[in-house]
């Protein structure tokens, strides 16, 4: 066995006014992981204004430090501001690993920072397992058809992990010391200009952190009965939505619903899907999911081959029964 | 205005992808392979903006062996004008990608470089967000709308996130990255086959660019994931409803 040199993590915190995403809870979830099974230690960084929520939100969790970039030109996260901050912290700190939640936020800035510091990166990461002073990390390819085991050289590593693959970290207890981080703010890169953000409304779980899931497919025939019958269903379980990609390419439902290879991935306790055939690019970001259940009119549909529990008619029909059944229970 | 489309030869979405015995590498034998999608998509951006603007010119790139030509001449043959075809054998990873490209950014001189937001062979999602990285310039994201006024030096994006849509605006030049929702690409037509024939398509040899390329990423093995097999038909919603409630106790 050779000697282990102890990894300096540093996980990104996703945070937005309101708080903290709670999939950057997966990435301290790895991160104390390896950080235990090495002898090392994690940071985190949250970059943002306003960021107390998100920090006070990240307390118990045994990080050596919370680090804090607050800056009003920060408020909202671009690429090259956040990627340029994140650099420096890097730098200063020594981090020899950068992680954190797969999301939009991350896939956007995370390759970023990794091309600045001219280091490796790995995407969705499901596993990552130290081997002497290197480590060995799984992830997913071809639409979950394949893993693959990688290693990664050089003295600074960066990747994403997958949420669904790592349970969130709970609380130890203890308070991580507060380390502000002095913005320059004449520094930042400000190459990218923010008009707006519009939040699509739901008022429902997200789909990477509810405990069900109901998804949509191509038997839903418009954005009305999507509403009606998977919002329905979803409202009575208190789940979120989802949506194959089927329907958001016939413009049914918004993008931020798609889960599958190139949208979301979800493992919720219980995932059903309605109407939908289960193309592998579906099951790619549901397969992981404790409970599947498939409602579709087509016996032959692929989704009925890894469905715990199958139900063969139309959703038109099946649907508001369900729905009617559950209400009254 | 000069718009740079790198094109990535992947497996067909709808092939079948199976791990080599040895779990070396996928089996390669009878795979189909095509334009990665969503740089499809980005192709097909650049030559709207040039059917409204006039005077675009397009360029795609292919790092690769000889076999990545097939790729280029789909991409001359869907309206690009001129292809490139960077000779590489061997591993590489986004970081070494991208690094190609910055250097034929620096060569080429584009005012905007349209790729796709992920190749679904290996989905990492990287190449782009690295080369904006790299250069020092702008970069919008999985994008599903794009307006340049002429003459403004800017583009602005919708932005698909995980919590809605966001626009931004980025100085050229820049990386956008195309999301699905952006356009669907068109079909090339025999007409369009015949004209590509015609079209340049030059080869460098990837050494001569002087860029370290050495990939950082090494795949060691290849499995496939467990298998989740069927499970059990329930004829009727109560049926369904009992067996969620006493079986897998979930709702």
């Amino acid at each position: 066995m050779t000697h282990m040199t102890p990894p300096k993590l540093l996980v990104i915190a996703e945070s937005e006014r309101d708080g903290l995403k709670l999939v950057t809870l997966a990435a301290v979830g790895c991160a104390r992981q390896v950080a235990e099974a090495t002898g090392g230690r994690f940071d985190i960084l949250v970059i943002g204004a306003p960021v107390q929520a998100a920090v006070d939100a990240l307390q118990g969790y045994g990080a050596a430090n919370i680090f804090v970039a607050e800056a009003k030109e920060l408020a909202v996260p671009t690429a090259d501001n956040y990627a340029h901050v994140i650099v420096d912290v890097a730098r200063m700190h020594g981090a020899t690993m950068l992680t954190a939640a797969a999301s939009t936020f991350s896939k956007d800035i995370l390759p970023r920072v990794a091309a600045l510091l001219d280091a490796g990166m790995l995407s969705d990461v499901t596993a990552v397992v130290p081997v002497g002073d290197e480590y060995t990390f799984d992830r997913v390819m071809y639409a979950g058809n394949v893993i693959a085991a990688v290693t990664l050289d050089g003295p600074v590593k960066v990747f994403t992990v997958r949420a669904s693959a790592f349970p969130a970290a709970e609380k130890s207890g203890g308070q991580s010391p507060v380390v502000p981080i002095a913005v320059d703010r004449a520094s930042l890169p400000n190459r990218i200009e923010t008009h707006d953000r519009v939040a699509t409304p739901s008022g429902r779980p997200d789909a990477t952190e509810a405990r069900v899931v109901v998804s949509g497919g191509r038997a839903i025939k418009n954005a009305a009965d999507f509403e009606r019958l998977v919002g329905g269903l979803a409202d009575v379980l208190g789940a979120a939505v989802g949506s194959s990609r089927a329907l958001v390419d016939a413009g049914i439902t918004p993008n931020t619903l798609q889960i599958g290879q190139t949208g979301k991935a979800v493992a919720p306790e219980l995932y059903i899907g309605l109407g939908i055939s289960g193309a592998i690019q579906h099951l790619a970001g549901m397969k992981d999911s404790k409970v599947i259940v498939a409602i579709n009119q087509d016996s032959e549909a692929p989704i009925f081959e890894i469905a715990d529990y199958g139900l063969v008619g139309d959703v038109y029909a099946v649907v508001p029964e369900l729905i009617g059944k559950l209400k009254l229970s | 205005m000069k718009i740079l489309v790198p094109l990535k030869r992947v497996p067909d979405p709808d092939t079948k992808i199976r791990v080599r015995a040895d779990g070396s590498a996928i089996e390669t034998d009878g795979v189909k392979y095509t334009v990665n999608p969503f740089d499809a998509i980005a192709l097909e951006e650049a030559l709207r903006l040039r059917e409204q603007s006039g005077t675009v010119e397009i360029l795609v790139i292919s790092i690769g062996t000889a076999v990545c030509q097939e790729q280029l001449r789909a991409g001359l043959a869907m309206g690009a004008d001129r292809a490139l075809l960077i000779r590489h054998d061997g591993e590489t990873d986004s970081l070494g990608i991208a690094k190609i490209l910055a250097e034929l950014v620096r060569r080429e001189r584009p005012d905007l470089i349209l790729m796709g937001k992920q190749a679904i062979d290996d989905d990492s999602n990287q190449t782009g967000q690295m080369l904006a990285g790299l250069l020092g310039v702008g970069q919008a994201t999985f994008i599903s709308r794009l307006t340049i006024a002429p003459g403004s030096g800017r583009a602005t994006c919708c932005r698909e996130t995980d919590s809605g849509l966001e626009t931004v605006t980025v100085s050229l030049p820049a990386v956008v990255t195309t999301d699905l929702r952006l356009n669907e690409p068109r079909y090339v037509t025999a007409l369009g086959i015949m004209k590509a024939k015609k079209k340049p398509l030059e080869e460098i040899d990837a050494a001569s660019l002087g860029v370290d390329i050495r990939s950082r990423t090494h795949v060691t093995r290849l499995t496939r994931p467990k298998g989740r097999s069927a499970g059990v038909r329930v004829r009727t919603v109560d049926e369904l409803l009992q067996k969620l409630r006493e079986e897998a106790r979930v709702i």
